[in-house]
């Protein structure tokens, strides 16, 4: 492969184990790469294992199997300097920007204490003037360093964990439903901000939604996860243009389209039944259950990941 | 076709604080027809579920209380001025509440037949019998399979779509003449969404029920509303019918809130157009227009005056300084609702 993989993910897995022998397989079996600069999207509904596969990424989790190659290393076999030399490459903004800030922590010592930890200022002057270029990097201003977060609303909260994860100059962010927390005209400032420090930056992102519409505005590559497993990867255009995975295409049709004339007379697939367990999932395919194309040996095997198009991959039987 | 259910007038609902005054809903006005589906659409602090509260009588006193306005319920009702007594014989029976979360707005303690059976025995009396017939009758209206087995499992042992599904048919339980449905797929994944959707249209139909549709989800809105009104910071800022609102609104707000959200068939990689800035503190709302410190096209009249509501059509109102005679010409930002209409 020519192409500049800044990471690669290969047959992830993480399960959980639960009281009584269970098992609840959260992400089962991922396979996908994430070119440099671009924005990678992982759509799915919630309990689909998004938030678990970012989170075993950047090893906040411990993989179950499988193989997070980042930069060309096995992230799961650093040495002690090479594990803090890849905390600071890859860093993650979280959901809940009232839940992922320590309120008895000014903004300042929130975002400076990865410089710290790191050592990447040399005194107390150095380290106040490069927080307030981070502060108004993100559209705040330095006065902001000495509040504390609940001094904050949700949007510039959020912008408060961008500028802490920017601060020790990553190369590639996890953002874990950065954005759903917000209101919507605040989301649109989050998303053009994101967008404007990845061209001045050069970032790379894996963005982790449950939109949709917004992945696809933001993403140049996406992800489709149903239990665990990855259904379908493609570029945003083509995603949506063609989608080739059943699920794919009624998540799509299931999205309202905020224009009346196109939504009435727009057909629409409606999903019967609900996402099954995960602690029980069905045999082979796990979205036959709801599949409107479901045939017998759906139920036999897990239909295998494959290229169905130049970069169009897809895990379903109606295309092997 | 066109009688009113609800009319509300100047409704003014505040809360005391420690701090101060929040005016949470400033003036309020808007009609409600018998079978229509209307939709309040705003930003999370706008007064939207206040407003909707204020009409069940949800909200308690102290904090909050009705600071003025009228709203009349099916002619005879005034509701800001009823007793809780008289208050809780329309509340479940005439009117209908569906909540946001699921999770939270059932008794986890018993179990859904009870909860169903409670209401309606509480409104229409008869026997235990009837009003158990009555709930699995009302269970498989709103689509669960194997209704008689559902009454005796309590809400931890179901999702959240059918969680919803509980408190829509615990909504529909005595036949209102008003359902008030605030964020009712919010908490829900986007296929469960879109069953849920399907299920209130359908009732819609079947029922003729009115019904008040609060969400921030412009696209819910496209697919169900007939009518919309738009609030900002406690007050109505636009109100016309579906496609006055997406293709032709008036409001600067309005556009920017139909700019922001990204559509799955609009192109990729534009900017998002986002509204700078964030709403204003309700406990000391600006003098002028609400909306003036975030808007493009503000003027110095808008920094001082209130602007009324302008009549555009005789359902399309907007209150907005632009469309005073005087003011200059704005043209309406050209992707707004991502084509124009007609």
């Amino acid at each position: 492969m020519a192409e500049d993989y800044i990471l690669e993910v290969k047959n992830l897995k993480k399960h959980f184990h639960l009281d009584g022998n269970r098992t609840l397989k959260a992400v089962d079996g991922l396979n996908f790469a994430i070119k440099r600069g671009e924005t990678f999207g992982l759509v799915g509904e919630s309990g689909c294992g998004k938030s678990t596969a970012g989170r075993t990424i950047i090893r906040l989790y411990e993989a179950t199997e499988g193989d997070v190659i980042f930069n060309g290393k096995n992230v799961r076999k650093l040495s002690g300097k090479e594990q803090s030399k890849f905390n600071q490459q890859m860093q993650m903004v979280f959901q809940d920007p009232y839940a992922s800030l320590n309120p008895r922590m000014t903004v300042g010592k929130i975002i400076g204490e990865g410089l710290d930890i790191h050592g990447l200022h040399t005194g107390s002057k150095q380290r106040k003037a490069r927080v307030s270029q981070l502060l108004n990097d993100v559209g705040l201003n330095e006065e902001h360093a000495n509040r504390f977060p609940h001094e904050f609303s949700g949007g510039q909260r959020q912008r408060i964990g961008i500028a802490r994860a920017l601060a020790i100059e990553p190369q590639f962010i996890i953002a874990d439903e950065p954005i759903s927390a917000l209101d919507v005209s605040v989301q649109a400032q989050v998303v053009n901000l994101f967008k404007k420090l990845q061209k001045e930056r050069g970032l790379t992102y894996l963005f982790i939604a449950h939109d949709l519409a917004m992945v696809k505005h933001i993403s140049d590559r996406i992800g489709v996860m149903y239990l665990g497993k990855l259904v379908e990867v493609a570029t945003s255009e083509k995603l949506n243009a063609k989608p080739l995975h059943p699920y794919t295409q009624s998540l799509l049709s299931a999205i309202p389209i905020p224009d009346p004339d196109l939504q009435k007379s727009r057909e629409r697939i409606i999903l019967q039944g609900e996402i099954p367990s995960p602690l029980n999932p069905p045999s082979g395919c796990p979205f036959r259950t709801r599949c409107p194309a479901a045939m017998p040996k759906c139920a036999e095997t897990m239909p295998p990941f494959k290229e169905v198009e130049p970069g169009h991959f897809t895990a379903c039987h109606l295309y092997t | 076709m066109s009688t009113p259910i609800l009319e509300v007038n100047n409704l003014q609902v505040s809360f005391k604080m420690f701090a101060g005054e929040v005016q949470a809903v400033r003036g309020v006005s808007f009609t409600l027809n018998k079978g229509e589906v209307l939709a309040i659409v705003g930003e999370s602090g706008c007064g939207k579920s206040v407003t909707a509260q204020t009409i069940m009588r949800l909200v308690p006193t102290p904090p909050s209380y009705i600071k003025g306005g009228t709203a009349v319920f099916d002619g005879k009702h005034e509701i800001t001025t009823m007793k809780e007594s008289e208050m809780q014989k329309i509340r479940g029976e005439e009117m209908g509440m569906i909540f946001q979360d699921p999770m939270t707005s059932l008794n986890p303690t018993m179990t859904v037949g009870e909860q169903i059976v409670e209401g309606i025995r509480k409104h229409q009396g008869g026997s235990r019998l009837k009003a158990r017939n009555r709930a699995i009758e009302l269970l498989s209206m709103v689509g669960m399979s194997n209704p008689a087995e559902r009454l005796r499992q309590y809400p931890h042992q179901l999702s959240g779509g059918m969680r919803q599904r509980v408190m829509i048919a615990i909504a529909l339980a005595c036949n209102p003449k008003l359902l008030i449905a605030d964020e009712p797929t919010t908490a829900l994944d986007v296929t469960i969404q879109a069953q849920i959707m399907e299920l209130l249209q359908q009732i819609q139909e079947q029922t003729g029920t009115s019904i008040i549709l609060i969400t921030h989800d412009l696209g819910v809105v496209a697919e169900m509303a007939h009518r919309i009104i738009v609030m900002y910071a406690g007050k109505v800022v636009e109100e016309g019918n579906v496609n006055e609102i997406f293709y032709d609104s008036k409001h600067p707000y309005t556009w920017g809130l139909l700019r922001s959200v990204p559509r799955l068939d609009s192109d990729a990689h534009s900017e998002l157009a986002s509204i700078p800035g964030t709403p204003p503190d309700l406990f000391a709302p600006p003098k002028g227009c609400a909306f003036a410190a975030r808007c493009p096209y503000a003027m110095e009249v808008c920094l001082n005056k209130d602007p009324e509501h302008f009549r555009v059509s005789d359902s399309h109102s907007a209150a907005c300084w632009l469309l005073h005679p005087d003011a200059p010409k704005v043209e309406r930002p050209v992707e707004v609702g991502g084509r124009t209409h007609g």
